[in-house]
């Protein structure tokens, strides 16, 4: 298989992958504003921080509204991380790529499209938001199904695997980081309310549709060393930091000249696994989530390395 | 009601299917009463399954706009073309013996110039000619094939004889839409198919794949072959895509390859890099490699031109092939047959008056109002004045053009191109003219397709078929008629 082609396969899934946790990311955070107590110090800005987009944001926009960030994360063609321009990163990609996959991607992918090019609009008010972002993660979820259902598991797959587990992971960790953000930014400002923590880290959950399987793994209450234990130590839900590299593990396994990358995956989950007090809401915790942060940022590279042409 | 026959007038024009109102030719006999028995629904449910065939397929064009560029759905005539298979069995020689010609000219002015040297073809058209690449001089590609891949452009006019127009030995498009044309009849007219008596046409890219292995430089048995495409923003991406996947080869941009210190060319993969037997180019010669001509390619390979010229890789077509489709020269091709090849032409070429003898160009100038004026090295219908349709301004713009340049224009009769019966809304048939595009391949072997491209002029009376200027297409049949009821 050509390097551009696994490179695109790679990065379709990614996009994809983006697509969806931005559409949850926006949802939860809507739910969470509406629960949280007043007076409560978390804003909106949080999730642009949270996507490390705080320059492209400055430069489009003077007031770090709902309305602006919203539509900085959904709709803004400016900001590369946007849903927007997510999704035509995903049709760029396999439009140049449609011969590795079912011939129905590339017109789900276009379904997919002009859903979101005509309704994304409607979601920057509050009103019609929970529809649209619930049929956006429906359409992603679509295709992610039909690849599954119909695609031979080849080399292509294996590249779409690897984009889809990175992005996951990746998109795992910033969730994490930003809930122990806010709780440490609210301690810091005021005496915390009584469950402001346990609200924020049960949205945490959602955004990541893990908070049934958290229940039933871990048998317990929402408490957050719990919960960040579970999003990465856990190795049956999918969303899980290790599950996440176990696939790639397996995946990267199945392609030609993996030994560096194998190696690569083995050394982030020992460094995910280490003996850390996860009861300690401190920078120290802060610090073992941004380690992993760069090791999936490099794991990124390595594979690049490998497999990818040279950056010109 | 359907279609009445007896209302389609061909007016002065050779009608490729009906001879005068109500009476169709041999060939297409049958097509027409059929035709003749739909109604109107169902002529009107067959356009339809075309247009969803075309969306289904993802068939698109690209139209450069100033908006950007927009993906369009082919426009495409459900009535086919139909010409019998002696007709064609002449027509398919004459290209062959063109090309074998036009191949053997190619070479000879890239090592000895005999043909310059006996006077035959006037040197200082060549040497000045700036399709003429002095980088290939001395270079012997496999086989002594230059344009393995060509694509000539003909016409028929009152007589209904086929002339050729032009020919195209760089980077011919089109046969894809060939191709998918009948895989869209097929389903439109599917009873006609039944029987053998339309030819096939999809051994295309199984030939074309035999053509290009023919030319490895390495005897192995799976030489790697490679569509070098410019990129998705080219207007025949679709058909890069297309032939790379109907060939089972990688359809690759100039980035994917890199030419090594043993001067093979390799492409990227991820197993490391992989060696390059042969490269389908769709890439302009200028484009190739920057090392040898514009400097400023993101589109080409540095050191590919080296790569070819040590025999380490086969290009196709050849870079300098295109010399001989300069349009001055074309008006010399009688002459190369008979120089090379000692036969008379099959084919006769449409009568041309080159601007760079001052009698034929002074013929030209005070005809501008009937003749067709051509640069002599655009293609895509541009930079042409149609005389008839002219205003006195074009002409005068264009009387400039050639004093300043005579050597780059040449003049040629309007021609009265033929016309075929076009389907339009409520059973409506009218005539549109067209012409047609066979492609031919030189390797080992010479081959061409059965039939062509149909390009159809859509517009009433008009004579530009080019899809980027509003043409559209139809199936071309070649019809098997003798032994057979």
């Amino acid at each position: 298989m050509l390097s551009t082609v696994a490179e695109r396969l790679y990065w379709a899934a990614r996009y994809l992958e983006r697509v969806e946790n931005t559409a949850r990311l926006v949802k939860v955070y809507t739910n969470l504003i509406l629960d949280l107590p007043d007076g409560v110090n978390v804003g909106w800005y949080n999730l642009v921080e949270l996507n490390s987009c705080t320059e492209t944001f400055e430069k489009r926009y003077k007031n770090q509204t709902e309305r602006n960030v919203v539509k900085f994360l959904l709709a803004d063609d400016f900001n590369f991380n946007s849903m927007m321009s997510a999704l035509n990163a995903v049709r760029e990609n396999i439009r140049t790529s449609r011969d590795e996959m079912p011939v129905e991607t590339w017109e789900q992918i276009n379904e997919l499209h002009l859903y979101v090019k005509n309704n994304v609009q409607k979601a920057i008010s509050r009103s019609n938001r929970h529809e649209f972002l619930d049929g956006v993660i429906q359409g992603s979820q679509q295709v992610n199904g039909l690849l599954s259902g119909t695609m031979s598991q080849d080399a292509g797959w294996e590249f779409l695997r690897l984009g889809r587990n990175l992005e996951r992971a990746d998109m795992t960790t910033r969730i994490l980081d930003a809930g122990i953000a806010a709780i440490l930014q609210e301690s810091s400002t005021s005496e915390p309310a009584a469950n402001f923590t346990q609200i924020v880290w049960g949205n945490v959950l959602s955004s990541l549709s893990a908070y049934v399987p958290y229940r039933k793994a871990m048998r317990t209450s929402v408490k957050g060393e719990e919960v960040t234990r579970f999003l990465i130590e856990d190795t049956y839900f999918p969303r899980s930091m290790l599950f996440c590299l176990n696939h790639m593990q397996d995946a990267s396994s199945k392609l030609p000249r993996h030994d560096k990358v194998v190696k690569q995956i083995a050394k982030l989950s020992k460094q995910a696994l280490k003996e850390v007090d996860h009861t300690r809401r401190d920078q120290s915790f802060r610090d073992y989530i941004n380690d992993l942060q760069i090791g999936i940022a490099d794991l990124h590279w390595c594979y690049a390395e490998t497999w990818f042409p040279e950056q010109a | 009601m359907g279609i009445d026959w007896k209302r389609y007038k061909p007016a002065q024009h050779f009608d490729e299917l009906i001879s005068s109102p109500g009476n169709a030719r041999a060939p297409a006999r049958r097509l027409v009463s059929y035709l003749a028995s739909l109604n109107q629904e169902e002529l009107d449910a067959r356009r339809q399954t075309a247009e969803a065939t075309i969306q289904q397929m993802g068939i698109t064009f690209t139209v450069y706009t100033d908006e950007g560029n927009i993906d369009r759905a082919w426009p495409f005539d459900i009535i086919p073309r139909v010409i019998s298979a002696k007709q064609w069995k002449k027509t398919a020689d004459g290209l062959a013996q063109r090309l074998r010609a036009l191949n053997l000219f190619i070479d000879d002015l890239y090592h000895d110039q005999k043909i310059l040297k006996d006077g035959v073809v006037p040197a200082h058209i060549i040497l000045d000619s700036k399709n003429f690449r002095q980088e290939c001089v001395g270079v012997s590609p496999p086989l002594g094939v230059w344009a393995h891949i060509c694509g000539t452009d003909l016409v028929r006019d009152k007589d209904g004889e086929f002339y050729v127009l032009e020919d195209n030995l760089r980077v011919p498009s089109g046969v894809s839409y060939m191709l998918e044309n009948r895989e869209i009849t097929k389903r439109v007219l599917p009873e006609f198919f039944e029987s053998d008596r339309i030819l096939p046409i999809d051994e295309y890219p199984s030939k074309l794949f035999d053509t290009l292995v023919s030319l490895s430089p390495r005897r192995v048995k799976h030489p790697e072959i490679v569509v070098l495409t410019p990129g998705i923003f080219n207007s025949a991406y679709f058909e890069h895509a297309y032939l790379a996947q109907q060939m089972g080869a990688e359809l690759v941009e100039g980035r994917d390859l890199v030419v090594g210190d043993d001067d093979c060319v390799y492409m990227k993969t991820i197993e490391g890099l992989e060696r390059v037997d042969v490269i389908y180019r769709r890439i302009d010669d200028l484009f190739l490699d920057p090392e040898v001509f514009k400097k400023d390619s993101m589109l080409g390979v540095p050191g590919l031109v080296r790569a070819w010229k040590k025999g380490k890789v086969a290009l196709a077509n050849a870079p300098g092939a295109g010399v001989a489709d300069d349009k001055v020269v074309y008006a010399f091709v009688p002459e190369i047959i008979k120089y090379y090849l000692d036969e008379d032409p099959i084919l006769p070429n449409v009568e041309t008056y080159l601007c760079e003898d001052e009698k034929q160009r002074n013929y030209v100038l005070a005809n501008l109002d009937k003749l067709v004026v051509k640069p002599a090295n655009e293609s895509g219908g541009y930079g042409m004045l149609v005389g008839p349709h002219s205003t006195k301004r074009e002409r005068d713009t264009f009387a400039e053009l050639i004093k300043k340049n005579p050597r780059n224009y040449i003049g040629q009769p309007t021609l009265s191109l033929s016309t075929a019966p076009t389907l339009f809304e409520n059973a409506n048939v009218e005539p549109r003219h067209l012409d047609l595009r066979p492609f031919i391949l030189q390797g080992e072997d010479t081959y061409v397709t059965t039939g062509g491209l149909t390009r159809v002029a859509m517009q009433k009376g008009s004579l530009v078929v080019n899809s980027s200027q509003g043409g559209g297409s139809k199936d071309t049949w070649i019809v098997d008629t003798e032994g057979k009821a």
